[in-house]
């Protein structure tokens, strides 16, 4: 097993700069998610890391061993594809002995190996299929057979989940997430998917035009993005941002937004004191805000716009002093559109975000 | 009728124009070849011959040098696979995989050797051939179908090797192939089809090459170049044999790869 650390590696593509600088350290037997919107280089991070681009600059090692200039084949890698690339000429069982055959193993070995690996995915009986007469999933159980078969120091996959449909990406997720921990390859799973990385990372890095923006465990990244882009990109509805000016009172701090007084959560307190006067933006999970049907002091006055009804919960939109926000209410709470409601924020919850740079501000203990 | 109804009739009406423009002569041709030589000469000739008769064509196998330049024929059909194969399916294989400076450069330059009729090289091309000592040998033939045949090869192989998904090259790149390993055991097998394709349609242009057949060879003469030289001499029935001889190869290939010819320009046409 390995450990897998990129130092200041650079990747561009002509004028065009697919990965700026990335320096990260995958723990051996780690399962790192890179997770980005299209384009945001965590494909183009992957195959640097398999060999299959050459990298501008930087370096790669693989187990400490430097593999910065070693083709793919050498650097104890295997690697799943989106397109799965199951090679159609040749039978399940002939996919999944491919690469145990190109290392000249022994016939019993691969024979005994194959079976291993299908039967870890459940594909046992498609043996002697070939790759158009099976389904999509199972195409897909093909390929991570086919990687896992070499017992590969470091897994790698591109969007594995994202050509299948809906309910069967649910159920490979999962059993991706098993199968990891059954071998315990380092994993490096590329996905735009912010559920899907979610749920199966031990660490999210969230990538952005060719930079790691963050890298935390998955609740972290969830409950304190590093900034206004992680936050509004991971969340489904995302991070609500709402303006707002520190204000001095009393002796007391405030954040003033939406004509309210809101007291900003404690351990940022010490962080305002220094920006007293100055525009501050709130980041607010939809969960973390409570309806109220009546007015109360300490909440957003607004009014619903929107509701939408999506299962176990409503999502509601509701316009606050020109701002929008997104709010997660119970399911059988009555609201509908046009109503006047008062919005409580869990002041715990908030993370205070500068508006300028858009970065959140780390919160510091009081008094320090 | 109105224009809009009108317009199928039409376009069907120039379909079965252009059909029969093609197909007339080949339906004559087959009659005659195999029509008794009197009633070929017989007025008024009726359409279908009153019975088969397989002499004409015997006669035409039969004639001195035919078998001979039939084997040449062949000899040079195989020779321009191998040469047009060998330089066009890499060249092929690059167009399709790697991004280079001057790609689409090429690309043109690729159709423009094309722009030089055969006419205009083949006299140079007779006279530097006689310098090197290839003149009236296979070969000699062979290299001039070749650059006939390579814009076309190279186009074919194009779009054959775009039909192999990168990601199955690299898939298997990353189990442990060399670039060359993936490529034999991965791309070839599955490339295996167009290439054959490739190569028929070579042959098909070689067997088919009047041109520069003639004017390279004097003794060793390729089956056109034979059938060209005795023509003026023969008698209709020999003609028409010979065109239904040198006809019946090439339409059978195209009949065989007219799926690859279709996905030429990495589009289907139906």
């Amino acid at each position: 097993m390995a450990e897998i650390q990129l130092k200041n590696v650079r990747k561009t593509f002509g004028k065009v700069v697919a990965v700026h600088e990335i320096t990260l350290t995958i723990r051996d037997g780690e399962f790192l998610v890179l997770l980005g919107p299209s384009g945001c280089g965590k494909t183009t991070t992957l195959r640097c890391i398999a060999g299959l681009e050459v990298v501008d600059r930087g370096r790669i090692l693989i187990g400490g061993r430097d593999v910065t200039h070693l083709p793919p084949s050498r650097r104890g890698i295997a690697m799943v594809f989106q397109s799965y690339a199951v090679f159609p000429h040749m039978n399940v069982f002939e996919n999944i002995a491919f690469g145990l055959r190109v290392r000249k193993f022994p016939p019993s070995e691969i024979r005994k190996r194959v079976q291993e690996a299908a039967e870890l995915l459940q594909i046992g009986e498609l043996l002697q299929r070939y790759p158009a007469q099976l389904s999509g999933g199972q195409r897909q159980r093909v390929a991570v057979a086919r990687a896992i078969v070499m017992r590969p120091e470091v897994l790698l996959m591109d969007e594995p989940l994202s050509n299948l449909d809906a309910l069967l990406r649910l159920h490979m997720r999962a059993e991706l997430k098993r199968l990891h921990r059954e071998i315990r390859s380092t994993t490096v799973y590329v996905t735009h998917d912010q559920v899907e990385a979610l749920s199966l990372g031990d660490r999210v890095a969230v990538m952005r035009e060719g930079r790691i923006v963050q890298c935390d465990t998955p609740e972290k990244v969830y409950t304190e993005p590093q900034d206004v882009f992680v936050g509004s990109f991971i969340g489904s509805p995302p991070m609500n941002f709402l303006q707002g000016t520190v204000v001095a009172a009393d002796a007391s701090l405030f954040v003033e937004a939406a004509g309210v007084r809101l007291p900003p959560p404690e351990m940022f307190e010490g962080v305002l004191r220094d920006r007293v006067g100055d525009p501050i933006l709130l980041g607010i999970r939809p969960e973390n805000i409570e309806v109220h049907k009546e007015p109360r002091s300490d909440a957003l006055p607004g009014q619903v716009v929107v509701v939408e009804p999506i299962g176990f919960q409503k999502l509601l939109t509701v316009q606050v002093h020109g701002a929008t926000l997104k709010v997660t209410a119970e399911a059988d709470k009555a609201v509908s559109p046009g109503e006047q409601v008062w919005l409580r924020v869990d002041p715990r919850k908030i993370r205070v975000m500068d508006p300028q740079t858009g970065g959140a501000l780390s919160p510091r203990e009081k008094g320090l | 009728m109105t224009r809009k109804a009108l317009r199928p009739f039409v376009l069907y009406l120039l379909m079965a124009v252009i059909g029969a423009w093609v197909l007339a002569p080949l339906v004559l041709i087959t009659l005659a070849t195999f029509t008794p030589q009197l009633e070929l000469y017989r007025w008024p000739k009726a359409f279908l011959p009153s019975r088969f008769s397989g002499e004409t064509l015997a006669f035409f196998l039969t004639t001195e040098g035919v078998l001979r330049a039939t084997f040449m024929s062949l000899l040079v059909g195989i020779l321009t696979i191998g040469l047009a194969m060998a330089i066009g399916a890499p060249a092929g294989y690059a167009t399709a995989r790697f991004s280079f400076r001057g790609k689409d450069a090429f690309r043109l330059a690729i159709l423009l050797t094309r722009m030089f009729p055969v006419a205009i090289l083949a006299i140079p091309l007779a006279v530097s051939f006689i310098k090197v000592g290839l003149y009236d040998t296979p070969l000699g033939v062979a290299i001039a179908h070749t650059a006939l045949a390579l814009p076309i090869v190279i186009l074919i192989t194009t779009s054959v090797f775009l039909g192999v998904p990168k990601d199955l090259e690299e898939a298997a790149i990353t189990l442990g192939c060399t670039r060359l390993q993936a490529f034999l055991k991965i791309v070839l097998p599955l490339a295996l089809p167009g290439l054959a394709a490739a190569a028929m349609f070579t042959f098909v242009l070689s067997w088919n090459e009047v041109f520069a057949a003639t004017i390279l060879t004097v003794r060793n003469r390729t089956l056109p170049a034979l059938v060209v030289y005795l023509l003026g001499l023969s008698p209709l029935n020999f003609r028409f044999a010979g065109g239904f001889f040198m006809v019946v190869p090439a339409l059978v290939v195209m009949f065989m790869i007219r799926r690859y010819l279709t996905h030429l320009w990495g589009i289907t046409i139906r």
